[in-house]
Order: C-alpha cells, then sequence, then structure tokens
C-alpha cells in the first residue's frame, strides 16, 4: 500500500480553482517532488495533505488515514517544514523541540536522545540554548527539519525546503534530506520551483495551473523532450559525418559547420566515437535534456526563476491574503 | 490527559515568554506606576471624593482600580499575541498539531489569565505604599478575583484576535473597546452621582463589576465599604463569572473555526 493515495483532489478558491483534480501515488520511502512555478498549487496540495486545508472534492490518504476524517492520525504520520518559519524566536531551539514534542506526545523517557541525534544531524548541538530569534535563516531551517522529525513521522513534507537560502546552505540541506531516507526510513514529500532540486528526486511530479502535467523520475521526463544531442566540429564535416554513418550507422545533420547526432547516453558513446574517428575531431560537446526543456515542452513556457526578492515578497502578500 | 497535556504545554509557552521578556514586565507596570504615582496623587491632593471621611485618600480609591487596569490590558495583550504567532508564522506549527483546538484556545486563556494575575500581584506588593492593608486572607482572595477577571478578560481577547490577520486593527481595539472598559469600569471615578447615560454605560461594563469585587475584598474591613462598593459580591462575581462563561466558549469557538 503506497504511503500516500491522493484520488481527484479538487480545491477551490471561490472562482480559482487552486488544485484541479489530480490523483498520484507515493510509495513508500521515496524523495516525491512536487515541481512547478509560483502560484501552481504546489502549497495548496501540501496544505490539503497536512489537513490544513479541507479538499473542495477528491480524498487523500496518507499512511492509511483519511486526511478529512481521521484528521489526527494524519497529523501524527507527518511532520512538516513550511515555507516561512513557524518557531518561536523568544524560545531557545531545544525549548522549541521540547514544545512540539509536549504537542506530539513524544515519551519523555526518549525525548533527550532524540533530541540531541537530530540537533547533532543538523549540526546545532552547540546551538541547543540559544534563542532562536538570533539564528540565521539556514540554521532556523535546519531547526525545523530537526522539529519535524521528532515525533518519528512516516512522512515528512518539505514545502519549498531551500527557498531564500544560499548555494551553500541549500546543496547542505539537500544532504540531509538524502541521508535522512537511509537513516529514518522516511518518506519525502517536497515542493521547489527549482528544476536543478528536482534532479535530487526519485520521482517528479510536475504541477502547473493546477494540474499534473507529467509523473515520472528525471530520467523518464527527460527522455520525454528527446534524447542527447552531441555536436561535433571537425576540419572536414562531409567526411566526418560519412565515416560515423559508416562505423556506427548513425546519420547525423550538419548545422551550422557542425555536426549533431542525436543518440542516447551520450556520455558512453561519446568514448567509443573518438577511439574510432578521434583524429578527425576537433571538439565534442553533449548536451542532455534538463528539467527546464521538459517544462517548456509540457507547459510552452519556462520556469522563471524569480529573484528571492520578489518572491519572497509574493508571498507574504499571499500568505496575508490568504489569511483573511 | 493528552489534552491536558496540550493545554499546559501552550501556557506553559506563555509563562516561560514572560518570564524571559523583562522588559515587558516592567513595561507593562510602569503605566499602572504611572496612574498611581502622578494621577493618584496628583488629584489625592485636590479633590476628594464626596461621602468619604477626610483621611481617605483618592489614591486608596484608586488603588484597586488601577491593579484592575493592568489586569486588563495584560490580559488582552496576551490574548492579542496570537496575532502575532499568526504574523510570524509560530500559529501553523500549533494548527498542525495533532491536539484539538480548543487546547489551545483554552491555554492561551488560562496563559493569559495567569501572566495578568502575576502582573496583578505585583502591584499588590505596593499595597501598603498607598496606605491599604490586607490581610494574608484578604490578599488571597483578591488574587483569585483578579484570576478570574483576567480569565475572562483573555477570553474577550481570544474572541477578538481570532478574527484579527494583522495588528493593524489594534489600535482601533484599544481605543474603541479597552480604553472605553477602562474608564467606564469605575476604576477612576465612583459609578455613584454620575450622568444617567454614564451610568447605565459603566452598569453594562462588565469590568465594573471585577473593580466593585476587588473594593469589596480591599475596604471589606473598614466602615466606608458600604460607600465605596455599588453591588453585592455575588452580583460581581456572578457578572464576571458569567462574562467569563461567555466569552471561553465565543473565544474557543472563533479559534477553531479559523483556518
Amino acid at each position: 500500500m503506497p504511503i500516500i493515495v491522493v484520488e481527484n483532489l479538487l480545491r477551490r478558491f471561490n472562482n480559482l480553482v487552486a488544485v484541479n483534480e489530480i490523483s498520484f501515488t507515493v510509495e513508500k520511502g521515496e524523495i516525491f517532488g512536487f515541481l512547478g512555478p509560483n502560484g501552481a498549487g504546489k502549497s495548496t496540495t501540501i496544505q490539503m495533505l497536512a489537513t490544513l486545508l479541507r479538499p473542495t472534492a477528491g480524498r487523500a490518504l496518507i499512511n492509511g488515514h483519511d486526511t478529512v476524517k481521521e484528521q489526527y492520525a494524519v497529523r501524527r504520520s507527518i511532520g512538516i517544514v513550511f515555507q516561512d518559519p513557524t518557531l518561536d524566536g523568544n524560545l531557545t531551539a531545544l525549548e522549541n523541540l521540547d514544545f512540539h514534542a509536549r504537542l506530539y506526545g513524544v515519551e519523555k523517557s526518549v525525548l533527550a536522545a532524540r533530541r540531541a541525534e537530530l540537533l547533532q544531524m543538523v549540526e546545532l548541538a552547540e546551538r541547543g540554548r540559544d534563542l532562536v530569534k538570533y539564528f540565521s535563516g539556514g540554521m532556523k531551517r535546519r531547526l525545523e527539519i530537526a522539529r519535524g522529525l521528532l515525533h518519528h513521522p512516516a512522512v515528512l513534507f518539505l514545502d519549498e525546503p531551500t527557498v531564500g537560502l544560499d548555494p551553500q546552505t541549500r546543496s547542505h540541506i539537500w544532504n540531509y534530506i538524502r541521508d535522512l531516507r537511509e537513516k529514518e526510513e522516511i518518506t519525502i514529500f517536497l515542493t521547489t520551483h527549482y528544476m536543478d532540486e528536482a534532479e535530487n528526486c526519485d520521482r517528479i511530479a510536475i504541477i502547473d495551473h493546477g494540474r499534473i502535467v507529467a509523473l515520472d523520475t528525471p530520467s523518464g521526463l527527460k527522455q520525454m523532450v528527446g534524447r542527447d544531442v552531441i555536436n561535433l566540429t571537425g576540419r572536414n564535416i562531409d567526411r566526418l559525418a560519412a565515416e560515423i554513418e559508416a562505423r556506427f550507422g548513425i546519420r547525423g545533420k550538419q548545422l551550422d559547420g557542425e555536426l549533431q547526432l542525436e543518440i542516447d547516453r551520450g556520455e558512453l558513446f561519446i568514448p567509443r566515437l573518438l577511439s574510432e574517428v578521434g583524429s578527425a575531431v576537433e571538439s565534442v560537446n553533449l548536451r542532455k535534456p534538463t528539467l527546464d526543456d521538459v517544462f517548456l515542452k509540457l507547459t510552452g513556457r519556462a520556469i522563471r526563476e524569480e529573484s528571492a526578492g520578489s518572491a519572497e515578497l509574493m508571498r507574504m502578500m499571499m500568505r496575508r491574503r490568504r489569511g483573511r | 490527559m493528552k489534552n491536558l497535556k496540550a493545554v499546559y504545554t501552550i501556557w506553559l509557552r506563555d509563562l516561560i515568554r514572560f518570564f524571559r521578556e523583562r522588559n515587558r514586565i516592567i513595561g507593562m507596570l510602569g503605566q499602572p506606576l504611572l496612574y498611581l504615582l502622578i494621577m493618584g496623587n496628583g488629584f489625592s491632593a485636590s479633590f476628594r471624593l464626596p461621602y468619604t471621611p477626610p483621611g481617605f485618600s483618592y489614591l486608596q480609591f484608586m488603588y484597586p482600580g488601577v491593579i484592575g487596569m493592568s489586569v486588563l490590558f495584560t490580559a488582552v495583550f496576551s490574548a492579542i499575541s496570537i496575532v502575532w504567532d499568526r504574523e510570524f508564522g509560530f500559529l501553523k506549527e500549533v494548527l498542525v498539531a495533532p491536539v484539538p483546538r480548543w487546547t489551545v484556545a483554552i491555554g492561551k486563556t488560562l496563559g493569559g489569565s495567569t501572566v495578568a494575575m502575576i502582573q496583578g500581584a505585583i502591584l499588590l506588593i505596593m499595597a501598603p505604599l498607598v496606605g491599604v492593608h490586607l490581610s494574608a486572607v484578604a490578599a488571597l482572595e483578591i488574587l483569585g478575583i483578579l484570576f478570574l477577571i483576567a480569565f475572562a478578560l483573555t477570553s474577550l481577547g481570544i474572541t477578538i484576535a481570532s478574527r484579527m490577520e494583522t495588528m493593524e486593527g489594534f489600535q482601533m481595539i484599544m481605543n474603541f473597546l479597552i480604553m472605553p472598559l477602562f474608564f467606564l469600569s469605575g476604576a477612576l471615578f465612583p459609578l455613584r452621582g454620575t450622568a444617567a447615560w454614564m451610568s447605565t454605560l459603566m452598569k453594562v461594563d462588565p469590568l465594573t463589576y471585577g473593580v466593585d469585587a476587588l473594593r469589596h475584598v480591599f475596604f471589606g474591613a473598614s466602615s466606608l465599604r458600604a460607600v465605596l462598593v455599588q453591588f453585592p459580591i455575588h452580583l460581581d462575581l456572578l457578572v464576571v463569572a458569567g462574562m467569563a462563561l461567555v466569552f471561553v466558549v465565543a473565544g474557543t469557538a472563533m479559534f477553531n473555526r479559523q483556518s
């Protein structure tokens, strides 16, 4: 039985359909990514899965529990790290963890060891007694990840876990996420609008305008757009083309004085190519399809990488409006 | 049992935060002290309350009222902190936890009440300085009444805060609800002898009964009691308890309904 089952989930805000009848399942132990531009319906979906928002129609099961009928069972099964920090800055890191532990009924006998283990993992062991308001954005995010794991959830939700963080901290966070799956046997459901981050997921659902437009492994998605492309230059392009066709049975295309080959697994082909016709080749360029290409093909536009500033501002406005 | 623990968790957080923010304690004490030291002493020098014998100062009359004021402000501020929690995101951590919403509302109400009662207790220590003498039993009774008043007012605050998204509306609530509640409560002047329209408003203000209950205990032993209090003590307590009940139900219901 999959750990997350979503069936025809729909959410409407007045006339706006934020999430439009999406269905998917997530297997235990997967890192499952929701990729899409801001406003595509990622956060709305997470909020419905986390029982914070009632679906207009459809249903979702987490760890076998219905998110509407068995709210508390679902809430005990999940840990969640929201886009914006949800820590109490006037409490210390340990106090924030203790607060969480009490609300989630974590046994006192195991709490101290669990707290220490998690703070160690997110490299905050020395900062336990410091007030959270003096923490940097990256430290806060790490503490929130630790807090989300405190009660041994079956699924950890991460809503844009690296937004607003510097590249170094981002890669750090990703190390924790990958470690987690091994250490905690946990399923991770995350949303992102960073293509490079989505690559880290086992499977990705691409969401646009509230619909899932594709769902596959990163390499599976990339195969949708086409094969790898190798561009070659050489002194005599015509002879090179003829030679390659004769030896490998691949007919290339000549473009702007370059020879272009379309092929699967280009990185394996290049050594063979060079060992046979290497003397005739001046330069080789391999281009593999990216998730950007996939998104472009599926939606007709690129995911725009907004500057952090305006994205943040937007989110704050949205948050205020949502709450109202 | 589990729910009780959730209530305790929310309550404990408010107390930890209260004792950590010394500036807030000092700030919250500053206002009543200003009222007592400057306004109280100033008025005492110029005015004498009708029906009271010479030697009874305005300061003594005002003292229970100022304690009531301190409880009013502290209780409402504590409740309004829900709005801060919402703005700073912390409320989400609470709302997604596997505990019923009412435990959060009740925990918050008890937290605010406790903090407000402690503020009142700190002011109570000054009693000898303003010429009011209290027995230990009276002091305990006062703490009990303060807690009841604080509970009612924090519940009122939660009812309001559950509907507030940002702190922008706070000034409005301050000017059109909290200050009138305070001014009409009889904290600064007696109900007796005011114009009919005002005395009606004062009788509608639930805080009037809270302050009146405090005066019952403060002046219980004195011959002035009959002059200084307006209503029987059981009516006072009944009104405050009624207000507490109404608003704790309303506040919890409102808090439940928010998304």
